[in-house]
Order: C-alpha cells, then structure tokens, then sequence
C-alpha cells in the first residue's frame, strides 16, 4: 500500500508558480502591466464617485440661478503664500453701471479658502442614510464663499457637480448594459453551442439577423419610442435593455464557438466518462476555460456602451433632462457660439474619453494576462 | 465561389421583407402618431386645429386604418418605387432623401478610403519597428482615437475652427453650391469640404485598424514563411508587403463588413453636429415627429446598406484567400 | 585538397533580452568542404540553428552576430566574410538564395499559404536570374514555368505540371518537402543548409527525402550543412561530424571517428543512449544525468561539467577548455585530452 506523498509547502517561485489557481496566475501577470494597473486604479476611483456622488459633489446639482451663469472654472491654487492651503479666486457681484444690473463673475483680488469635509447640502447617502458631509466645499456655501471647480452652465448649474452625478449614470449604465448583454450572450451561444440541432439553427438565424441591423438607426428609433412621460429610471431601464438587445449577438457567437469546439475536447469525454453530470461538466470543465476571456472582451465593451450611451443623449434622444449623464452635459456644448463663450462645458467630453481610454487599457491588460499562450 | 454569392444574394430579399417589418413596428411604436406631434407643435406656437380638421387630416393620410393596413399599402408602394410621402414637409420622400443619400454613402466612402490609406502604412511601420519613438506615438494617438467619441472630436475641431480662426466649419458646400445643379465646379466645392468630416467620422476605425493591423502583422513576422522568404534573399520591404503584411490584411477585410455599414449609419451623429446634407439628421427628425413613412424609408434604406457592407466583405475575403475559395469548391 | 566553401572561425551570437544575455552561439569553429556533407547535430537549444542563421546573416532581433568569422568561398575567387556584409545589404542578399540556400524547418509553414508553391519559386528565379544567368535575354513567364516544373520533376514530385498551380497546404508533407528542396536548389547554389528536413515527416518518407538529398549532392555537387538531433540520419548522411552543446563544440570528426571513437563524454554519453538491438531486455535505457541548463544560467567553465561522469574538479569548473586536435581529422573541447592545457595554472 503506497504512503501519501508528504505535502511540500512551495519553495522556489517555480514552485509557487506550479501549484497557483487560474486566477492568482491571471492577477500576477495584469500586475506586470503597469499601464493597465494604473487604468484600474483610475476606475476603482470613478466607480468610488459613483457610488458617492453627493460626498464629492460642492453644490446641488439640480439647482440653478440665472444670475450665476457661465461662470468660468475657478482656477484651483494649492499655496496661499507659503503656506499650504487651497484657495479659488472669489466669485463676486458687481454693479454694471450701464445696466444697473447684478453681475457675477471671478474676482481675482479676492480669496476663498477651499475646505475639507464640509457641511453643505443635504442629501441621502447610499439613498438611505440624511447626510450632510461633503468632500470640498467653503466655510459658507449659501452665502457670499461659492466653489465652482468646474464653472457653471447657462443655467447657472454647477458644472463639478453635474459631472459627478453624470459620472454616476454613465458609468452604471455601461456596467449594467454590458452585464446583461454577456448573460444573454452566455446563455444563448451556450444552448446553441452545445446543444445544437434545432435550436443552434433558430438562434444563429436570430444573431445573423441581428448583426445585420444598423445600430445606431435602430437604436435611435428604439429610444425615440420611448413615451416621453416616463420617468428617469425607467427611461435609464429602458436604454440599458435596448443597448444590451444587440450587444450580445458578438458574444454570443464566439461563446457558441467555444462551446462547438470545447465538446470535442478529451477533456470533455473524460469528464462524461467518469460520470459527470451535464450540468457539471458545463459549469466546471467547459465554462473555466474561456471565463477569463469573456471577462477580458466585456470590459472591453463596456466603452462602446458609454460612447453610445453619450451620443445618444447628446442627440436627446437617450437619457433625458432632468436626469444627468455625460451626454446629457454635452448637449449644452451643441451650440458653438455657447462653447466658444463657455468652453468648460467640453470637459465632460474629456472624462468620456479618459473613462474609455481605462476600460480600453484594462481590458487589454485583462484579455493578455488570461489568455495561457501570450508571453 | 459563385455558388456562395449567389445564396447570399437570394437571401436579401428575404431580410429585407423581415427588417421591414420590424422596422414599421419600431416606427410605429410610440404611442400617438404624426397629427398627436403636429397638434402639439401647432399648439406650442399658439394656433390651433379643429377637431374635424384632424379627421379629416388623419384619413387623408390614411392613418385612421389598423396597422397592418398601412403596412400593406406602405409596401405596395415601396415595391412600385415609391417611398411615400413626408407627412411633415408634404413632399415626396424620395424627393427628399435623394441627394442626401448620395451625399451620405459619399462620405462614407470618403471616411472608408481615408481609414485605409492611414492606417495600413502607420499599421505596416509600427509592427516593423515596435518600441520605436513613432510607434509608441502611434499607439498613444490610437488610443486616444479609440477612446475620443466622433462627435466629441467634431465639436472640438469646430470650436477650435470658430474661436480661433472664426471660420464656420458646417455643411459640405459653399453658400453658393448648396442648391445649386451639380457641375465640376460643385464636385471640387464637395472635395474641399467633404475631408474634414470624413476624418473627424474615421478617426476611430483608423485607431482600431493600426492597432489590429499591428498586432496581427507581429504575429505574422515571426512565422517561418518569413525566414524562408528572408533566406530567399528578398529586399525587406518587398518581402514584408507581398508575404506576411497581405496575410495580415486578410482578417481585416472582413472587419469591412461591419466597419462600411457603421459608417453608414455613424455618420448620423456627425452630420447632426456638423450640421451635413446626410440622411442621418432627416431620420432625427422623421423619428421625433413620427413621420413614418419618411422614418421607415430611411431605416429600410440603412438596412440595406448594412447588408451590402457584409456581402461586399464576404465576397473581398473569399477572393483574397484561396482557402476560403477553394474549400467551398 | 580543394579549399573549404565555407569556414566558421569562432563564431558568437548574443541575444541581448531584458532579463539579461543569452550566449546561444559561443566559439564555433568548422569547414564545409565542396561536395560534402557536414552534420551538425546536439540537443533542442544547443545553438545549431543560430549558427546556421548566422551564416545567412537571418539572425533575428535582439540577436547578433558580436564576434567571429563566417568566410564563404565562390569558385576561385577570394573568401568573403560574411559577418562584414550588411545584413540587409544587396550583396548579402545576393548570396542568399542562390549561393547560399535554407531548407527550413516545418515544411508546413514555410511556404506562404495564400500564393501557389510554383509562384514562390518562380520569385525565387527572377530574383537571382543574373547569378545563375549572366548574360541572355530576361526570362519569361513561360520559361519560368517550365524551369519550375523541371526542378519538380527532379525531386521527383509526380504530375509537376499541376502541383506548379497548388497551394501548399493542399500538398502532403514529403510533396512539400520536397517543394521545399526544388525551391532551395533552384538558383544553384554552392551550399544547402537543411534545416532537421526530415523532423517533421513520417519514417519512410524521410528514407526518400534523404534518399533524395544524397542523390542531388552527387549530381550537383553542392555542399550540405544538416542539422539535426537524429544521429541515425547523421550516420546516415554525413562526411564529417560537429557536435555542439550550449552554444560550443564539443568534439568534430569524419563520421567514422565520432561513431567508433569518440572522445568527449557529451558525444559518448549521447551514443550511449541510442537504443540498440542489441541490448540486454529489462534494463533501464541510460541518459545523460541532469538537464539542459537555463540559458542565462550558464554553468562556469566548461558548459557540460555538471552532467559529465569525468569532469575534473578545480578545472573543469573553472576554465573553459578549447578546440584541440585529438585525431588526424578530430578535433574535441576536453581537459581530459589536453593534460598541459589542465596542467595550466
């Protein structure tokens, strides 16, 4: 009767290398991307602002005040003097001696002192719990001391704020539309991948179909349906089910290839061999062995949700005002007499872009750290 | 090969008739129809219909018959060649859309043309020389272009254009071409402005095709074809181009199929912003004020499109690679 | 006795990667005779193929040639050293092809799949017309094509004048192996090099292919260089012997003399482990203790010492022993056989 081998506790890094999951293999390899990594970090702190847009946010994002239009960004000034202490040039009303009227703008003479976790507005963090704390703020926001990162729009609204709250609605959009095209995706190219026959054929026909669609029409036409006296949540319901619609169908296909091929394997036959049941084998012998790739290719669709998200509600045809996302920001830029004199209303375009170029470089980092053959 | 061109040609008319069915449906889904949207707009600017004006208004047009009724007559009239007319303006649709279309496959064209002739040779250079200072560049401005929405990337270079140069970059003629017959002088007035959208549309298909075209041509370099046409004594740059760089290019062709019909209908947004003679802005606005016909043409005419990009593909790729053309035998 | 077609004076190939160098050729010496066929043979990695690519000056980024001398010889005319010529140049070029040739490994992917096998080698005429044609009008297509199917029929491919139109991977591997041959042979050239030709096909194609080689070099007269690790085909086919271990020579000899008298324990180790008809059943097949070190963990001093039964402690590990004469035409890298070379302090 032959002992047990005695359990060796992994030594060298060859060793350690030998005996690591699937996953701490994929994790040490994305480590090595530093550019991926640093891209991750720089998502994990967007969706932090997702998940707490009013503790970033300076002011309500809803409220306006004609008088306080098209302020430019407030200039942000780390030393006041020597010492260190964040200051923004003040915003001040001055008498126009012509009109007799109000005007607001920056006053460069004068000093607010930007703060840390201050009281500001009120608002429900986590949609539950009343706060009032806010990242940045000024001793006295209602009053005379006003912080405008970001400049305001022709409405008065602070632009900071807005990003912020757009932030939220952009981001989660992409996620939860990408989410629900690779569940559909995984579902159908699996039935039709591995059980063939009559439903393979019924569902390729379905995606053959579907690829032939023109997007972007039958998505403008699919949102321009939508009844006009729906509420922001089920408008943000609908464009997320109608972005995932046709998003699948690429996943989908190349999930029924896997499926096609995986069948074949020895691997497969052994497993059915020694008893598996089906369900089993799916789950635990097929499905292992492309997971880390349908991970790495839904990351990487997440940016061509938000692109379509944004241009969507730029057009005005996606999310609607008084709902908040990037495109909805952006439509304030349409009109370029209104940008040449506001020109701060391009950034949240910037934030698109830098959200995408994250999604894109981790998800590259992602799909060459999974896949077992790339160096 | 011929067999293969012909079943997919067979098939077209069978997606057509389904796609148009859809398409009625989607068109028709809002609740409402033209008049409810015309009513609204006359009452927004302070006039008024009567209510047996829309009676009559709304059997004229043939929208007090059951759905499928109008579906039967829009089709009729669709295979008779006629698309209809625009409840909106009053004019025949194909009226409407004709040169608009043709100015939109132009550009299209034009943003097609102007990916491949940039990104092949940019595609080409950096896998030939990766980690040198213009391919790490290169790729820096790829992924920017990938990232950079199309109609953020027009409304920065018309602010750009207007604020500092206090030029209008808007349209694709001249004030004095706009409705004028076309002629040369028209089709060089066309040229000078078509470029800048075009660009601004392909901007990020480049970016997508040099990366692809780099990644693919690496993979390429280091097979053995390459160290025997190497051994043969062939120049560099002709062994490059004429072995691994056309293997490259072969997965690429077939990237046309979905590349020529999304800058069909990704020039909507373009268009709408550079404010361009496109079919694009004229469905917005069909879509926004229900005019079906005119909605529903136009998406007809999109699908279309679409399948033609696929079917142009398929046929380019089966040429080019004689596995492909030989196996289907 | 004719003047050698090729001489390899200590040659040095380095791979500068990030992780540190890979010295993958170290001090390689060897001639090729017109006529004959030399083998070089040793394990995957030992260098083999390197130094083969260096000849052609194909030597793939981060690798190159830092030292050594590689002198080809045409006809009468004065050795050129190859290491001096661009590798890109036009006169490197012009000697790859047609007076030097490759017969790469893999047949199957050597050839290009989306062009027909008789097009490659019609591009292979065209480019070198004016070596193997110096004077005379250009050739044309049509006489391109015949030349074609000549150089088939003479490596024996049955039905040439259809196989010139296919594509290679509707050929079966000895028909493309031998596509492979007409294509190195075409523009005549002085010296094959083949690549482990016979690594990737079956057992009795292999005997044809070989079958094939010897009877070419006996009617054209061409030099070849064969790599492999098959000492059955080397026996087989070669004159002379180089065996090579981690980027060096071990030992070098006639055929004879590295088969029934070997010197180095690398090669005596190696012949030890054919298995033989011979030998008593039911006892364990001998092989060389340990493995193949990592190549930037190059053992000090000489590179088989921790794998060899005889090596000498304090020399072996210390100093790298040199090419030295053991025989009227051997030569081997050994302390064992250079006592004053060991005695050396």
């Amino acid at each position: 009767m032959t002992a047990r081998p005695p359990v060796v506790a992994p030594e060298t890094a060859e060793d350690r290398l030998s005996v690591a999951s699937n996953w701490r293999l994929v994790w040490w390899r994305f480590r090595k991307h530093h550019l991926a990594l640093l891209s991750a970090l720089v998502l994990l702190a967007l969706y932090g602002v997702v998940l707490f847009p009013d503790f970033v946010s300076t002011q309500d994002p809803e409220a306006t005040d004609a008088r306080l239009a098209f302020i430019p960004v407030q200039r942000l000034h780390l030393f006041d003097g020597a010492r260190l202490g964040p200051w923004v040039p003040a915003v001040a009303g001055k008498r126009n001696p012509t009109t007799l009227r109000m005007e607001w703008g920056v006053d460069g003479s004068r000093k607010t002192p930007v703060r840390f976790f201050v009281t500001g507005y009120p608002y429900r963090l986590l949609g539950i719990v009343p706060a009032h704390l806010h990242l940045l703020g000024t001793a006295a926001p209602d009053g005379r001391e006003r912080l405008y990162l970001l400049g305001t729009d022709r409405l008065g609204r602070d632009q900071w704020s807005r990003l912020v709250h757009g932030t939220r609605t952009s981001m989660t959009i992409g996620l939860i539309a990408v989410t629900f095209s690779v569940v559909l995706g995984v579902m159908l190219g699996g039935i039709s991948g591995y059980f063939g026959g009559v439903a393979d054929v019924v569902i390729q026909r379905l995606i053959e179909l579907l690829q032939s669609l023109p997007t972007i029409p039958i998505w403008l036409a699919l949102t321009a349906a939508l009844p006009r006296d729906w509420s922001p949540q089920q408008v943000f319901f609908a464009i997320t089910v109608i972005l995932s619609l046709v998003g699948w169908t690429t996943l989908g296909r190349e999930v029924r290839g896997r499926f096609l091929a995986l069948r074949e394997e020895d691997f497969v036959l052994a497993a059915e061999l020694a008893g598996a049941s089906r369900r089993r084998i799916i789950v635990r012998h097929m499905v292992p062995t492309f997971l880390s790739h349908i991970i790495a290719t839904s990351t990487l669709a997440i940016p061509a949700m938000i692109i379509s998200e944004t241009s969507l509600s730029f057009l005005g045809l996606g999310i609607r005002p008084p709902a908040i996302s990037w495109g909805v920001l952006l439509q304030e830029a349409q009109n370029i007499q209104t940008v040449a004199l506001a020109p701060w209303l391009l950034i949240p375009g910037l934030v698109v872009i830098l959200s995408v170029l994250a999604f894109n470089l981790v998800g590259d980092g992602l799909r060459d750290a999974a896949d077992p053959y790339s160096q | 090969m011929t067999r293969y061109v012909l079943k997919r040609l067979a098939l077209l008319p069978v997606l057509l008739f389904l796609f148009s069915v859809t398409v009625f449906a989607i068109v028709q889904a809002p609740p409402g129809d033209f008049l409810t949207t015309y009513v609204a707009t006359l009452a927004s600017s302070g006039s008024s219909i009567s209510a047996e004006q829309i009676e009559a208004l709304r059997r004229e047009y043939g929208l007090d018959q059951p759905i499928w009724v109008q579906y039967i007559r829009w089709m009729q009239n669709l295979l008779t060649g006629n698309l209809g007319l625009s409840l909106e303006y009053q004019r025949p649709n194909a009226e409407l859309i004709g040169e608009r279309l043709v100015l939109t496959v132009v550009l299209a064209l034009f943003a097609f043309a102007i990916t491949w002739i940039v990104a092949i040779p940019a595609g080409i250079y950096s896998a030939m020389h990766p980690r040198s200072a213009l391919d790490y560049l290169l790729t820096i401005l790829n992924y920017i272009g990938v990232a950079t929405p199309n109609f953020m990337l027009a409304l920065v270079l018309m602010w750009g254009a207007f604020a500092y140069f206090g030029l209008s970059v808007t349209g694709l003629f001249s004030p004095d071409y706009v409705e004028a017959p076309w002629s040369a002088a028209r089709v060089v007035d066309l040229l000078k402005h078509v470029w800048l959208p075009a660009v601004v549309l392909g901007v990020a298909g480049t970016a997508r095709l040099t990366r692809v075209l780099r990644a693919n041509l690496l993979d390429e370099l280091n097979k053995p074809y390459v160290t025997t046409a190497r051994a043969k004594g062939l120049p560099e740059w002709r062994l490059v181009l004429r072995y691994p760089a056309r293997l490259a290019l072969n997965p690429l062709v077939s990237t046309i199929g979905w590349y020529l019909p999304l800058l069909f209908s990704g020039s909507l947004i373009v268009a709408t912003v550079m404010n361009l003679p496109n079919i694009g802005p004229l469905l917005l606005r069909a879509l926004i004020n229900q005019d079906m016909y005119l909605a529903g043409s136009i998406l007809l005419i999109y699908c279309f499109l679409t399948i033609l990009g696929t079917l142009i593909s398929d046929i380019l790729l089966a040429w080019l690679d004689p596995r492909i053309r030989l196996d289907e035998g | 006795m004719t003047p050698p077609v090729l001489e390899v004076k200590d040659l040095r190939v380095h791979f500068l990667l990030d992780e540190g160098v890979v010295r993958a050729v170290d001090g390689v010496s060897f001639d090729v005779h017109p006529g004959h066929v030399v083998g070089i043979v040793g394990e995957s990695g030992c260098g083999k193929t390197v130094t083969m690519k260096a000849v052609l000056q194909i030597v793939e980024p981060p690798g190159r040639v830092v030292g050594g001398q590689i002198l080809f010889r045409k006809d009468s005319a004065p050795p050129v050293d190859l290491t001096r010529l661009s590798p890109r140049g036009a006169a490197m070029r012009a000697i790859r092809g047609a007076e030097i040739a490759l017969i790469p490994q893999e047949p199957m992917a050597a050839f290009s799949p989306v062009h027909t096998v008789g097009d490659q080698i019609i591009e292979a005429l065209r480019l070198h017309e004016r070596q193997w044609r110096p004077t005379g009008p250009r050739l044309s297509r049509h006489e391109a094509r015949e030349m074609t199917v000549d150089l088939f029929r003479s490596v024996g491919i049955s039905m040439p004048d259809q196989r010139v139109d296919a594509y290679s991977w509707q050929l079966s591997g000895g028909l493309r192996q031998r596509a492979m041959i007409a294509m190195a042979l075409s523009c005549k050239p002085r010296l094959l090099i083949a690549d482990e030709p016979t690594t990737a096909i079956d057992v009795t194609t292999q005997a044809q292919i070989l079958n094939l080689l010897r009877d070419l070099q006996r009617r054209h007269g061409t030099a070849i260089v064969f790599i492999t690790h098959d000492l059955g085909v080397i026996a087989q086919m070669a004159r002379y012997v180089v065996v090579m271990y981690l980027g060096r020579v071990m030992e070098q000899g006639s055929v004879a003399d590295i088969f029934h008298a070997p010197k180095h324990p690398y090669t005596r180790a190696l012949l030890k482990s054919i298995p033989g008809l011979h030998v008593t059943p039911r006892t364990l097949l001998p092989t060389i203790a340990g493995s193949i070190p990592h190549p930037l963990g190059r053992p000090r001093g000489c590179p088989f010492h921790p794998r060899c039964p005889d090596a000498i402690p304090g020399v072996c590990t210390e100093r790298v022993p040199a090419l030295r004469p053991v025989g009227p035409e051997q030569l081997a890298s050994c302390f064992l056989y250079h006592q004053e070379e060991a005695a050396e302090r």
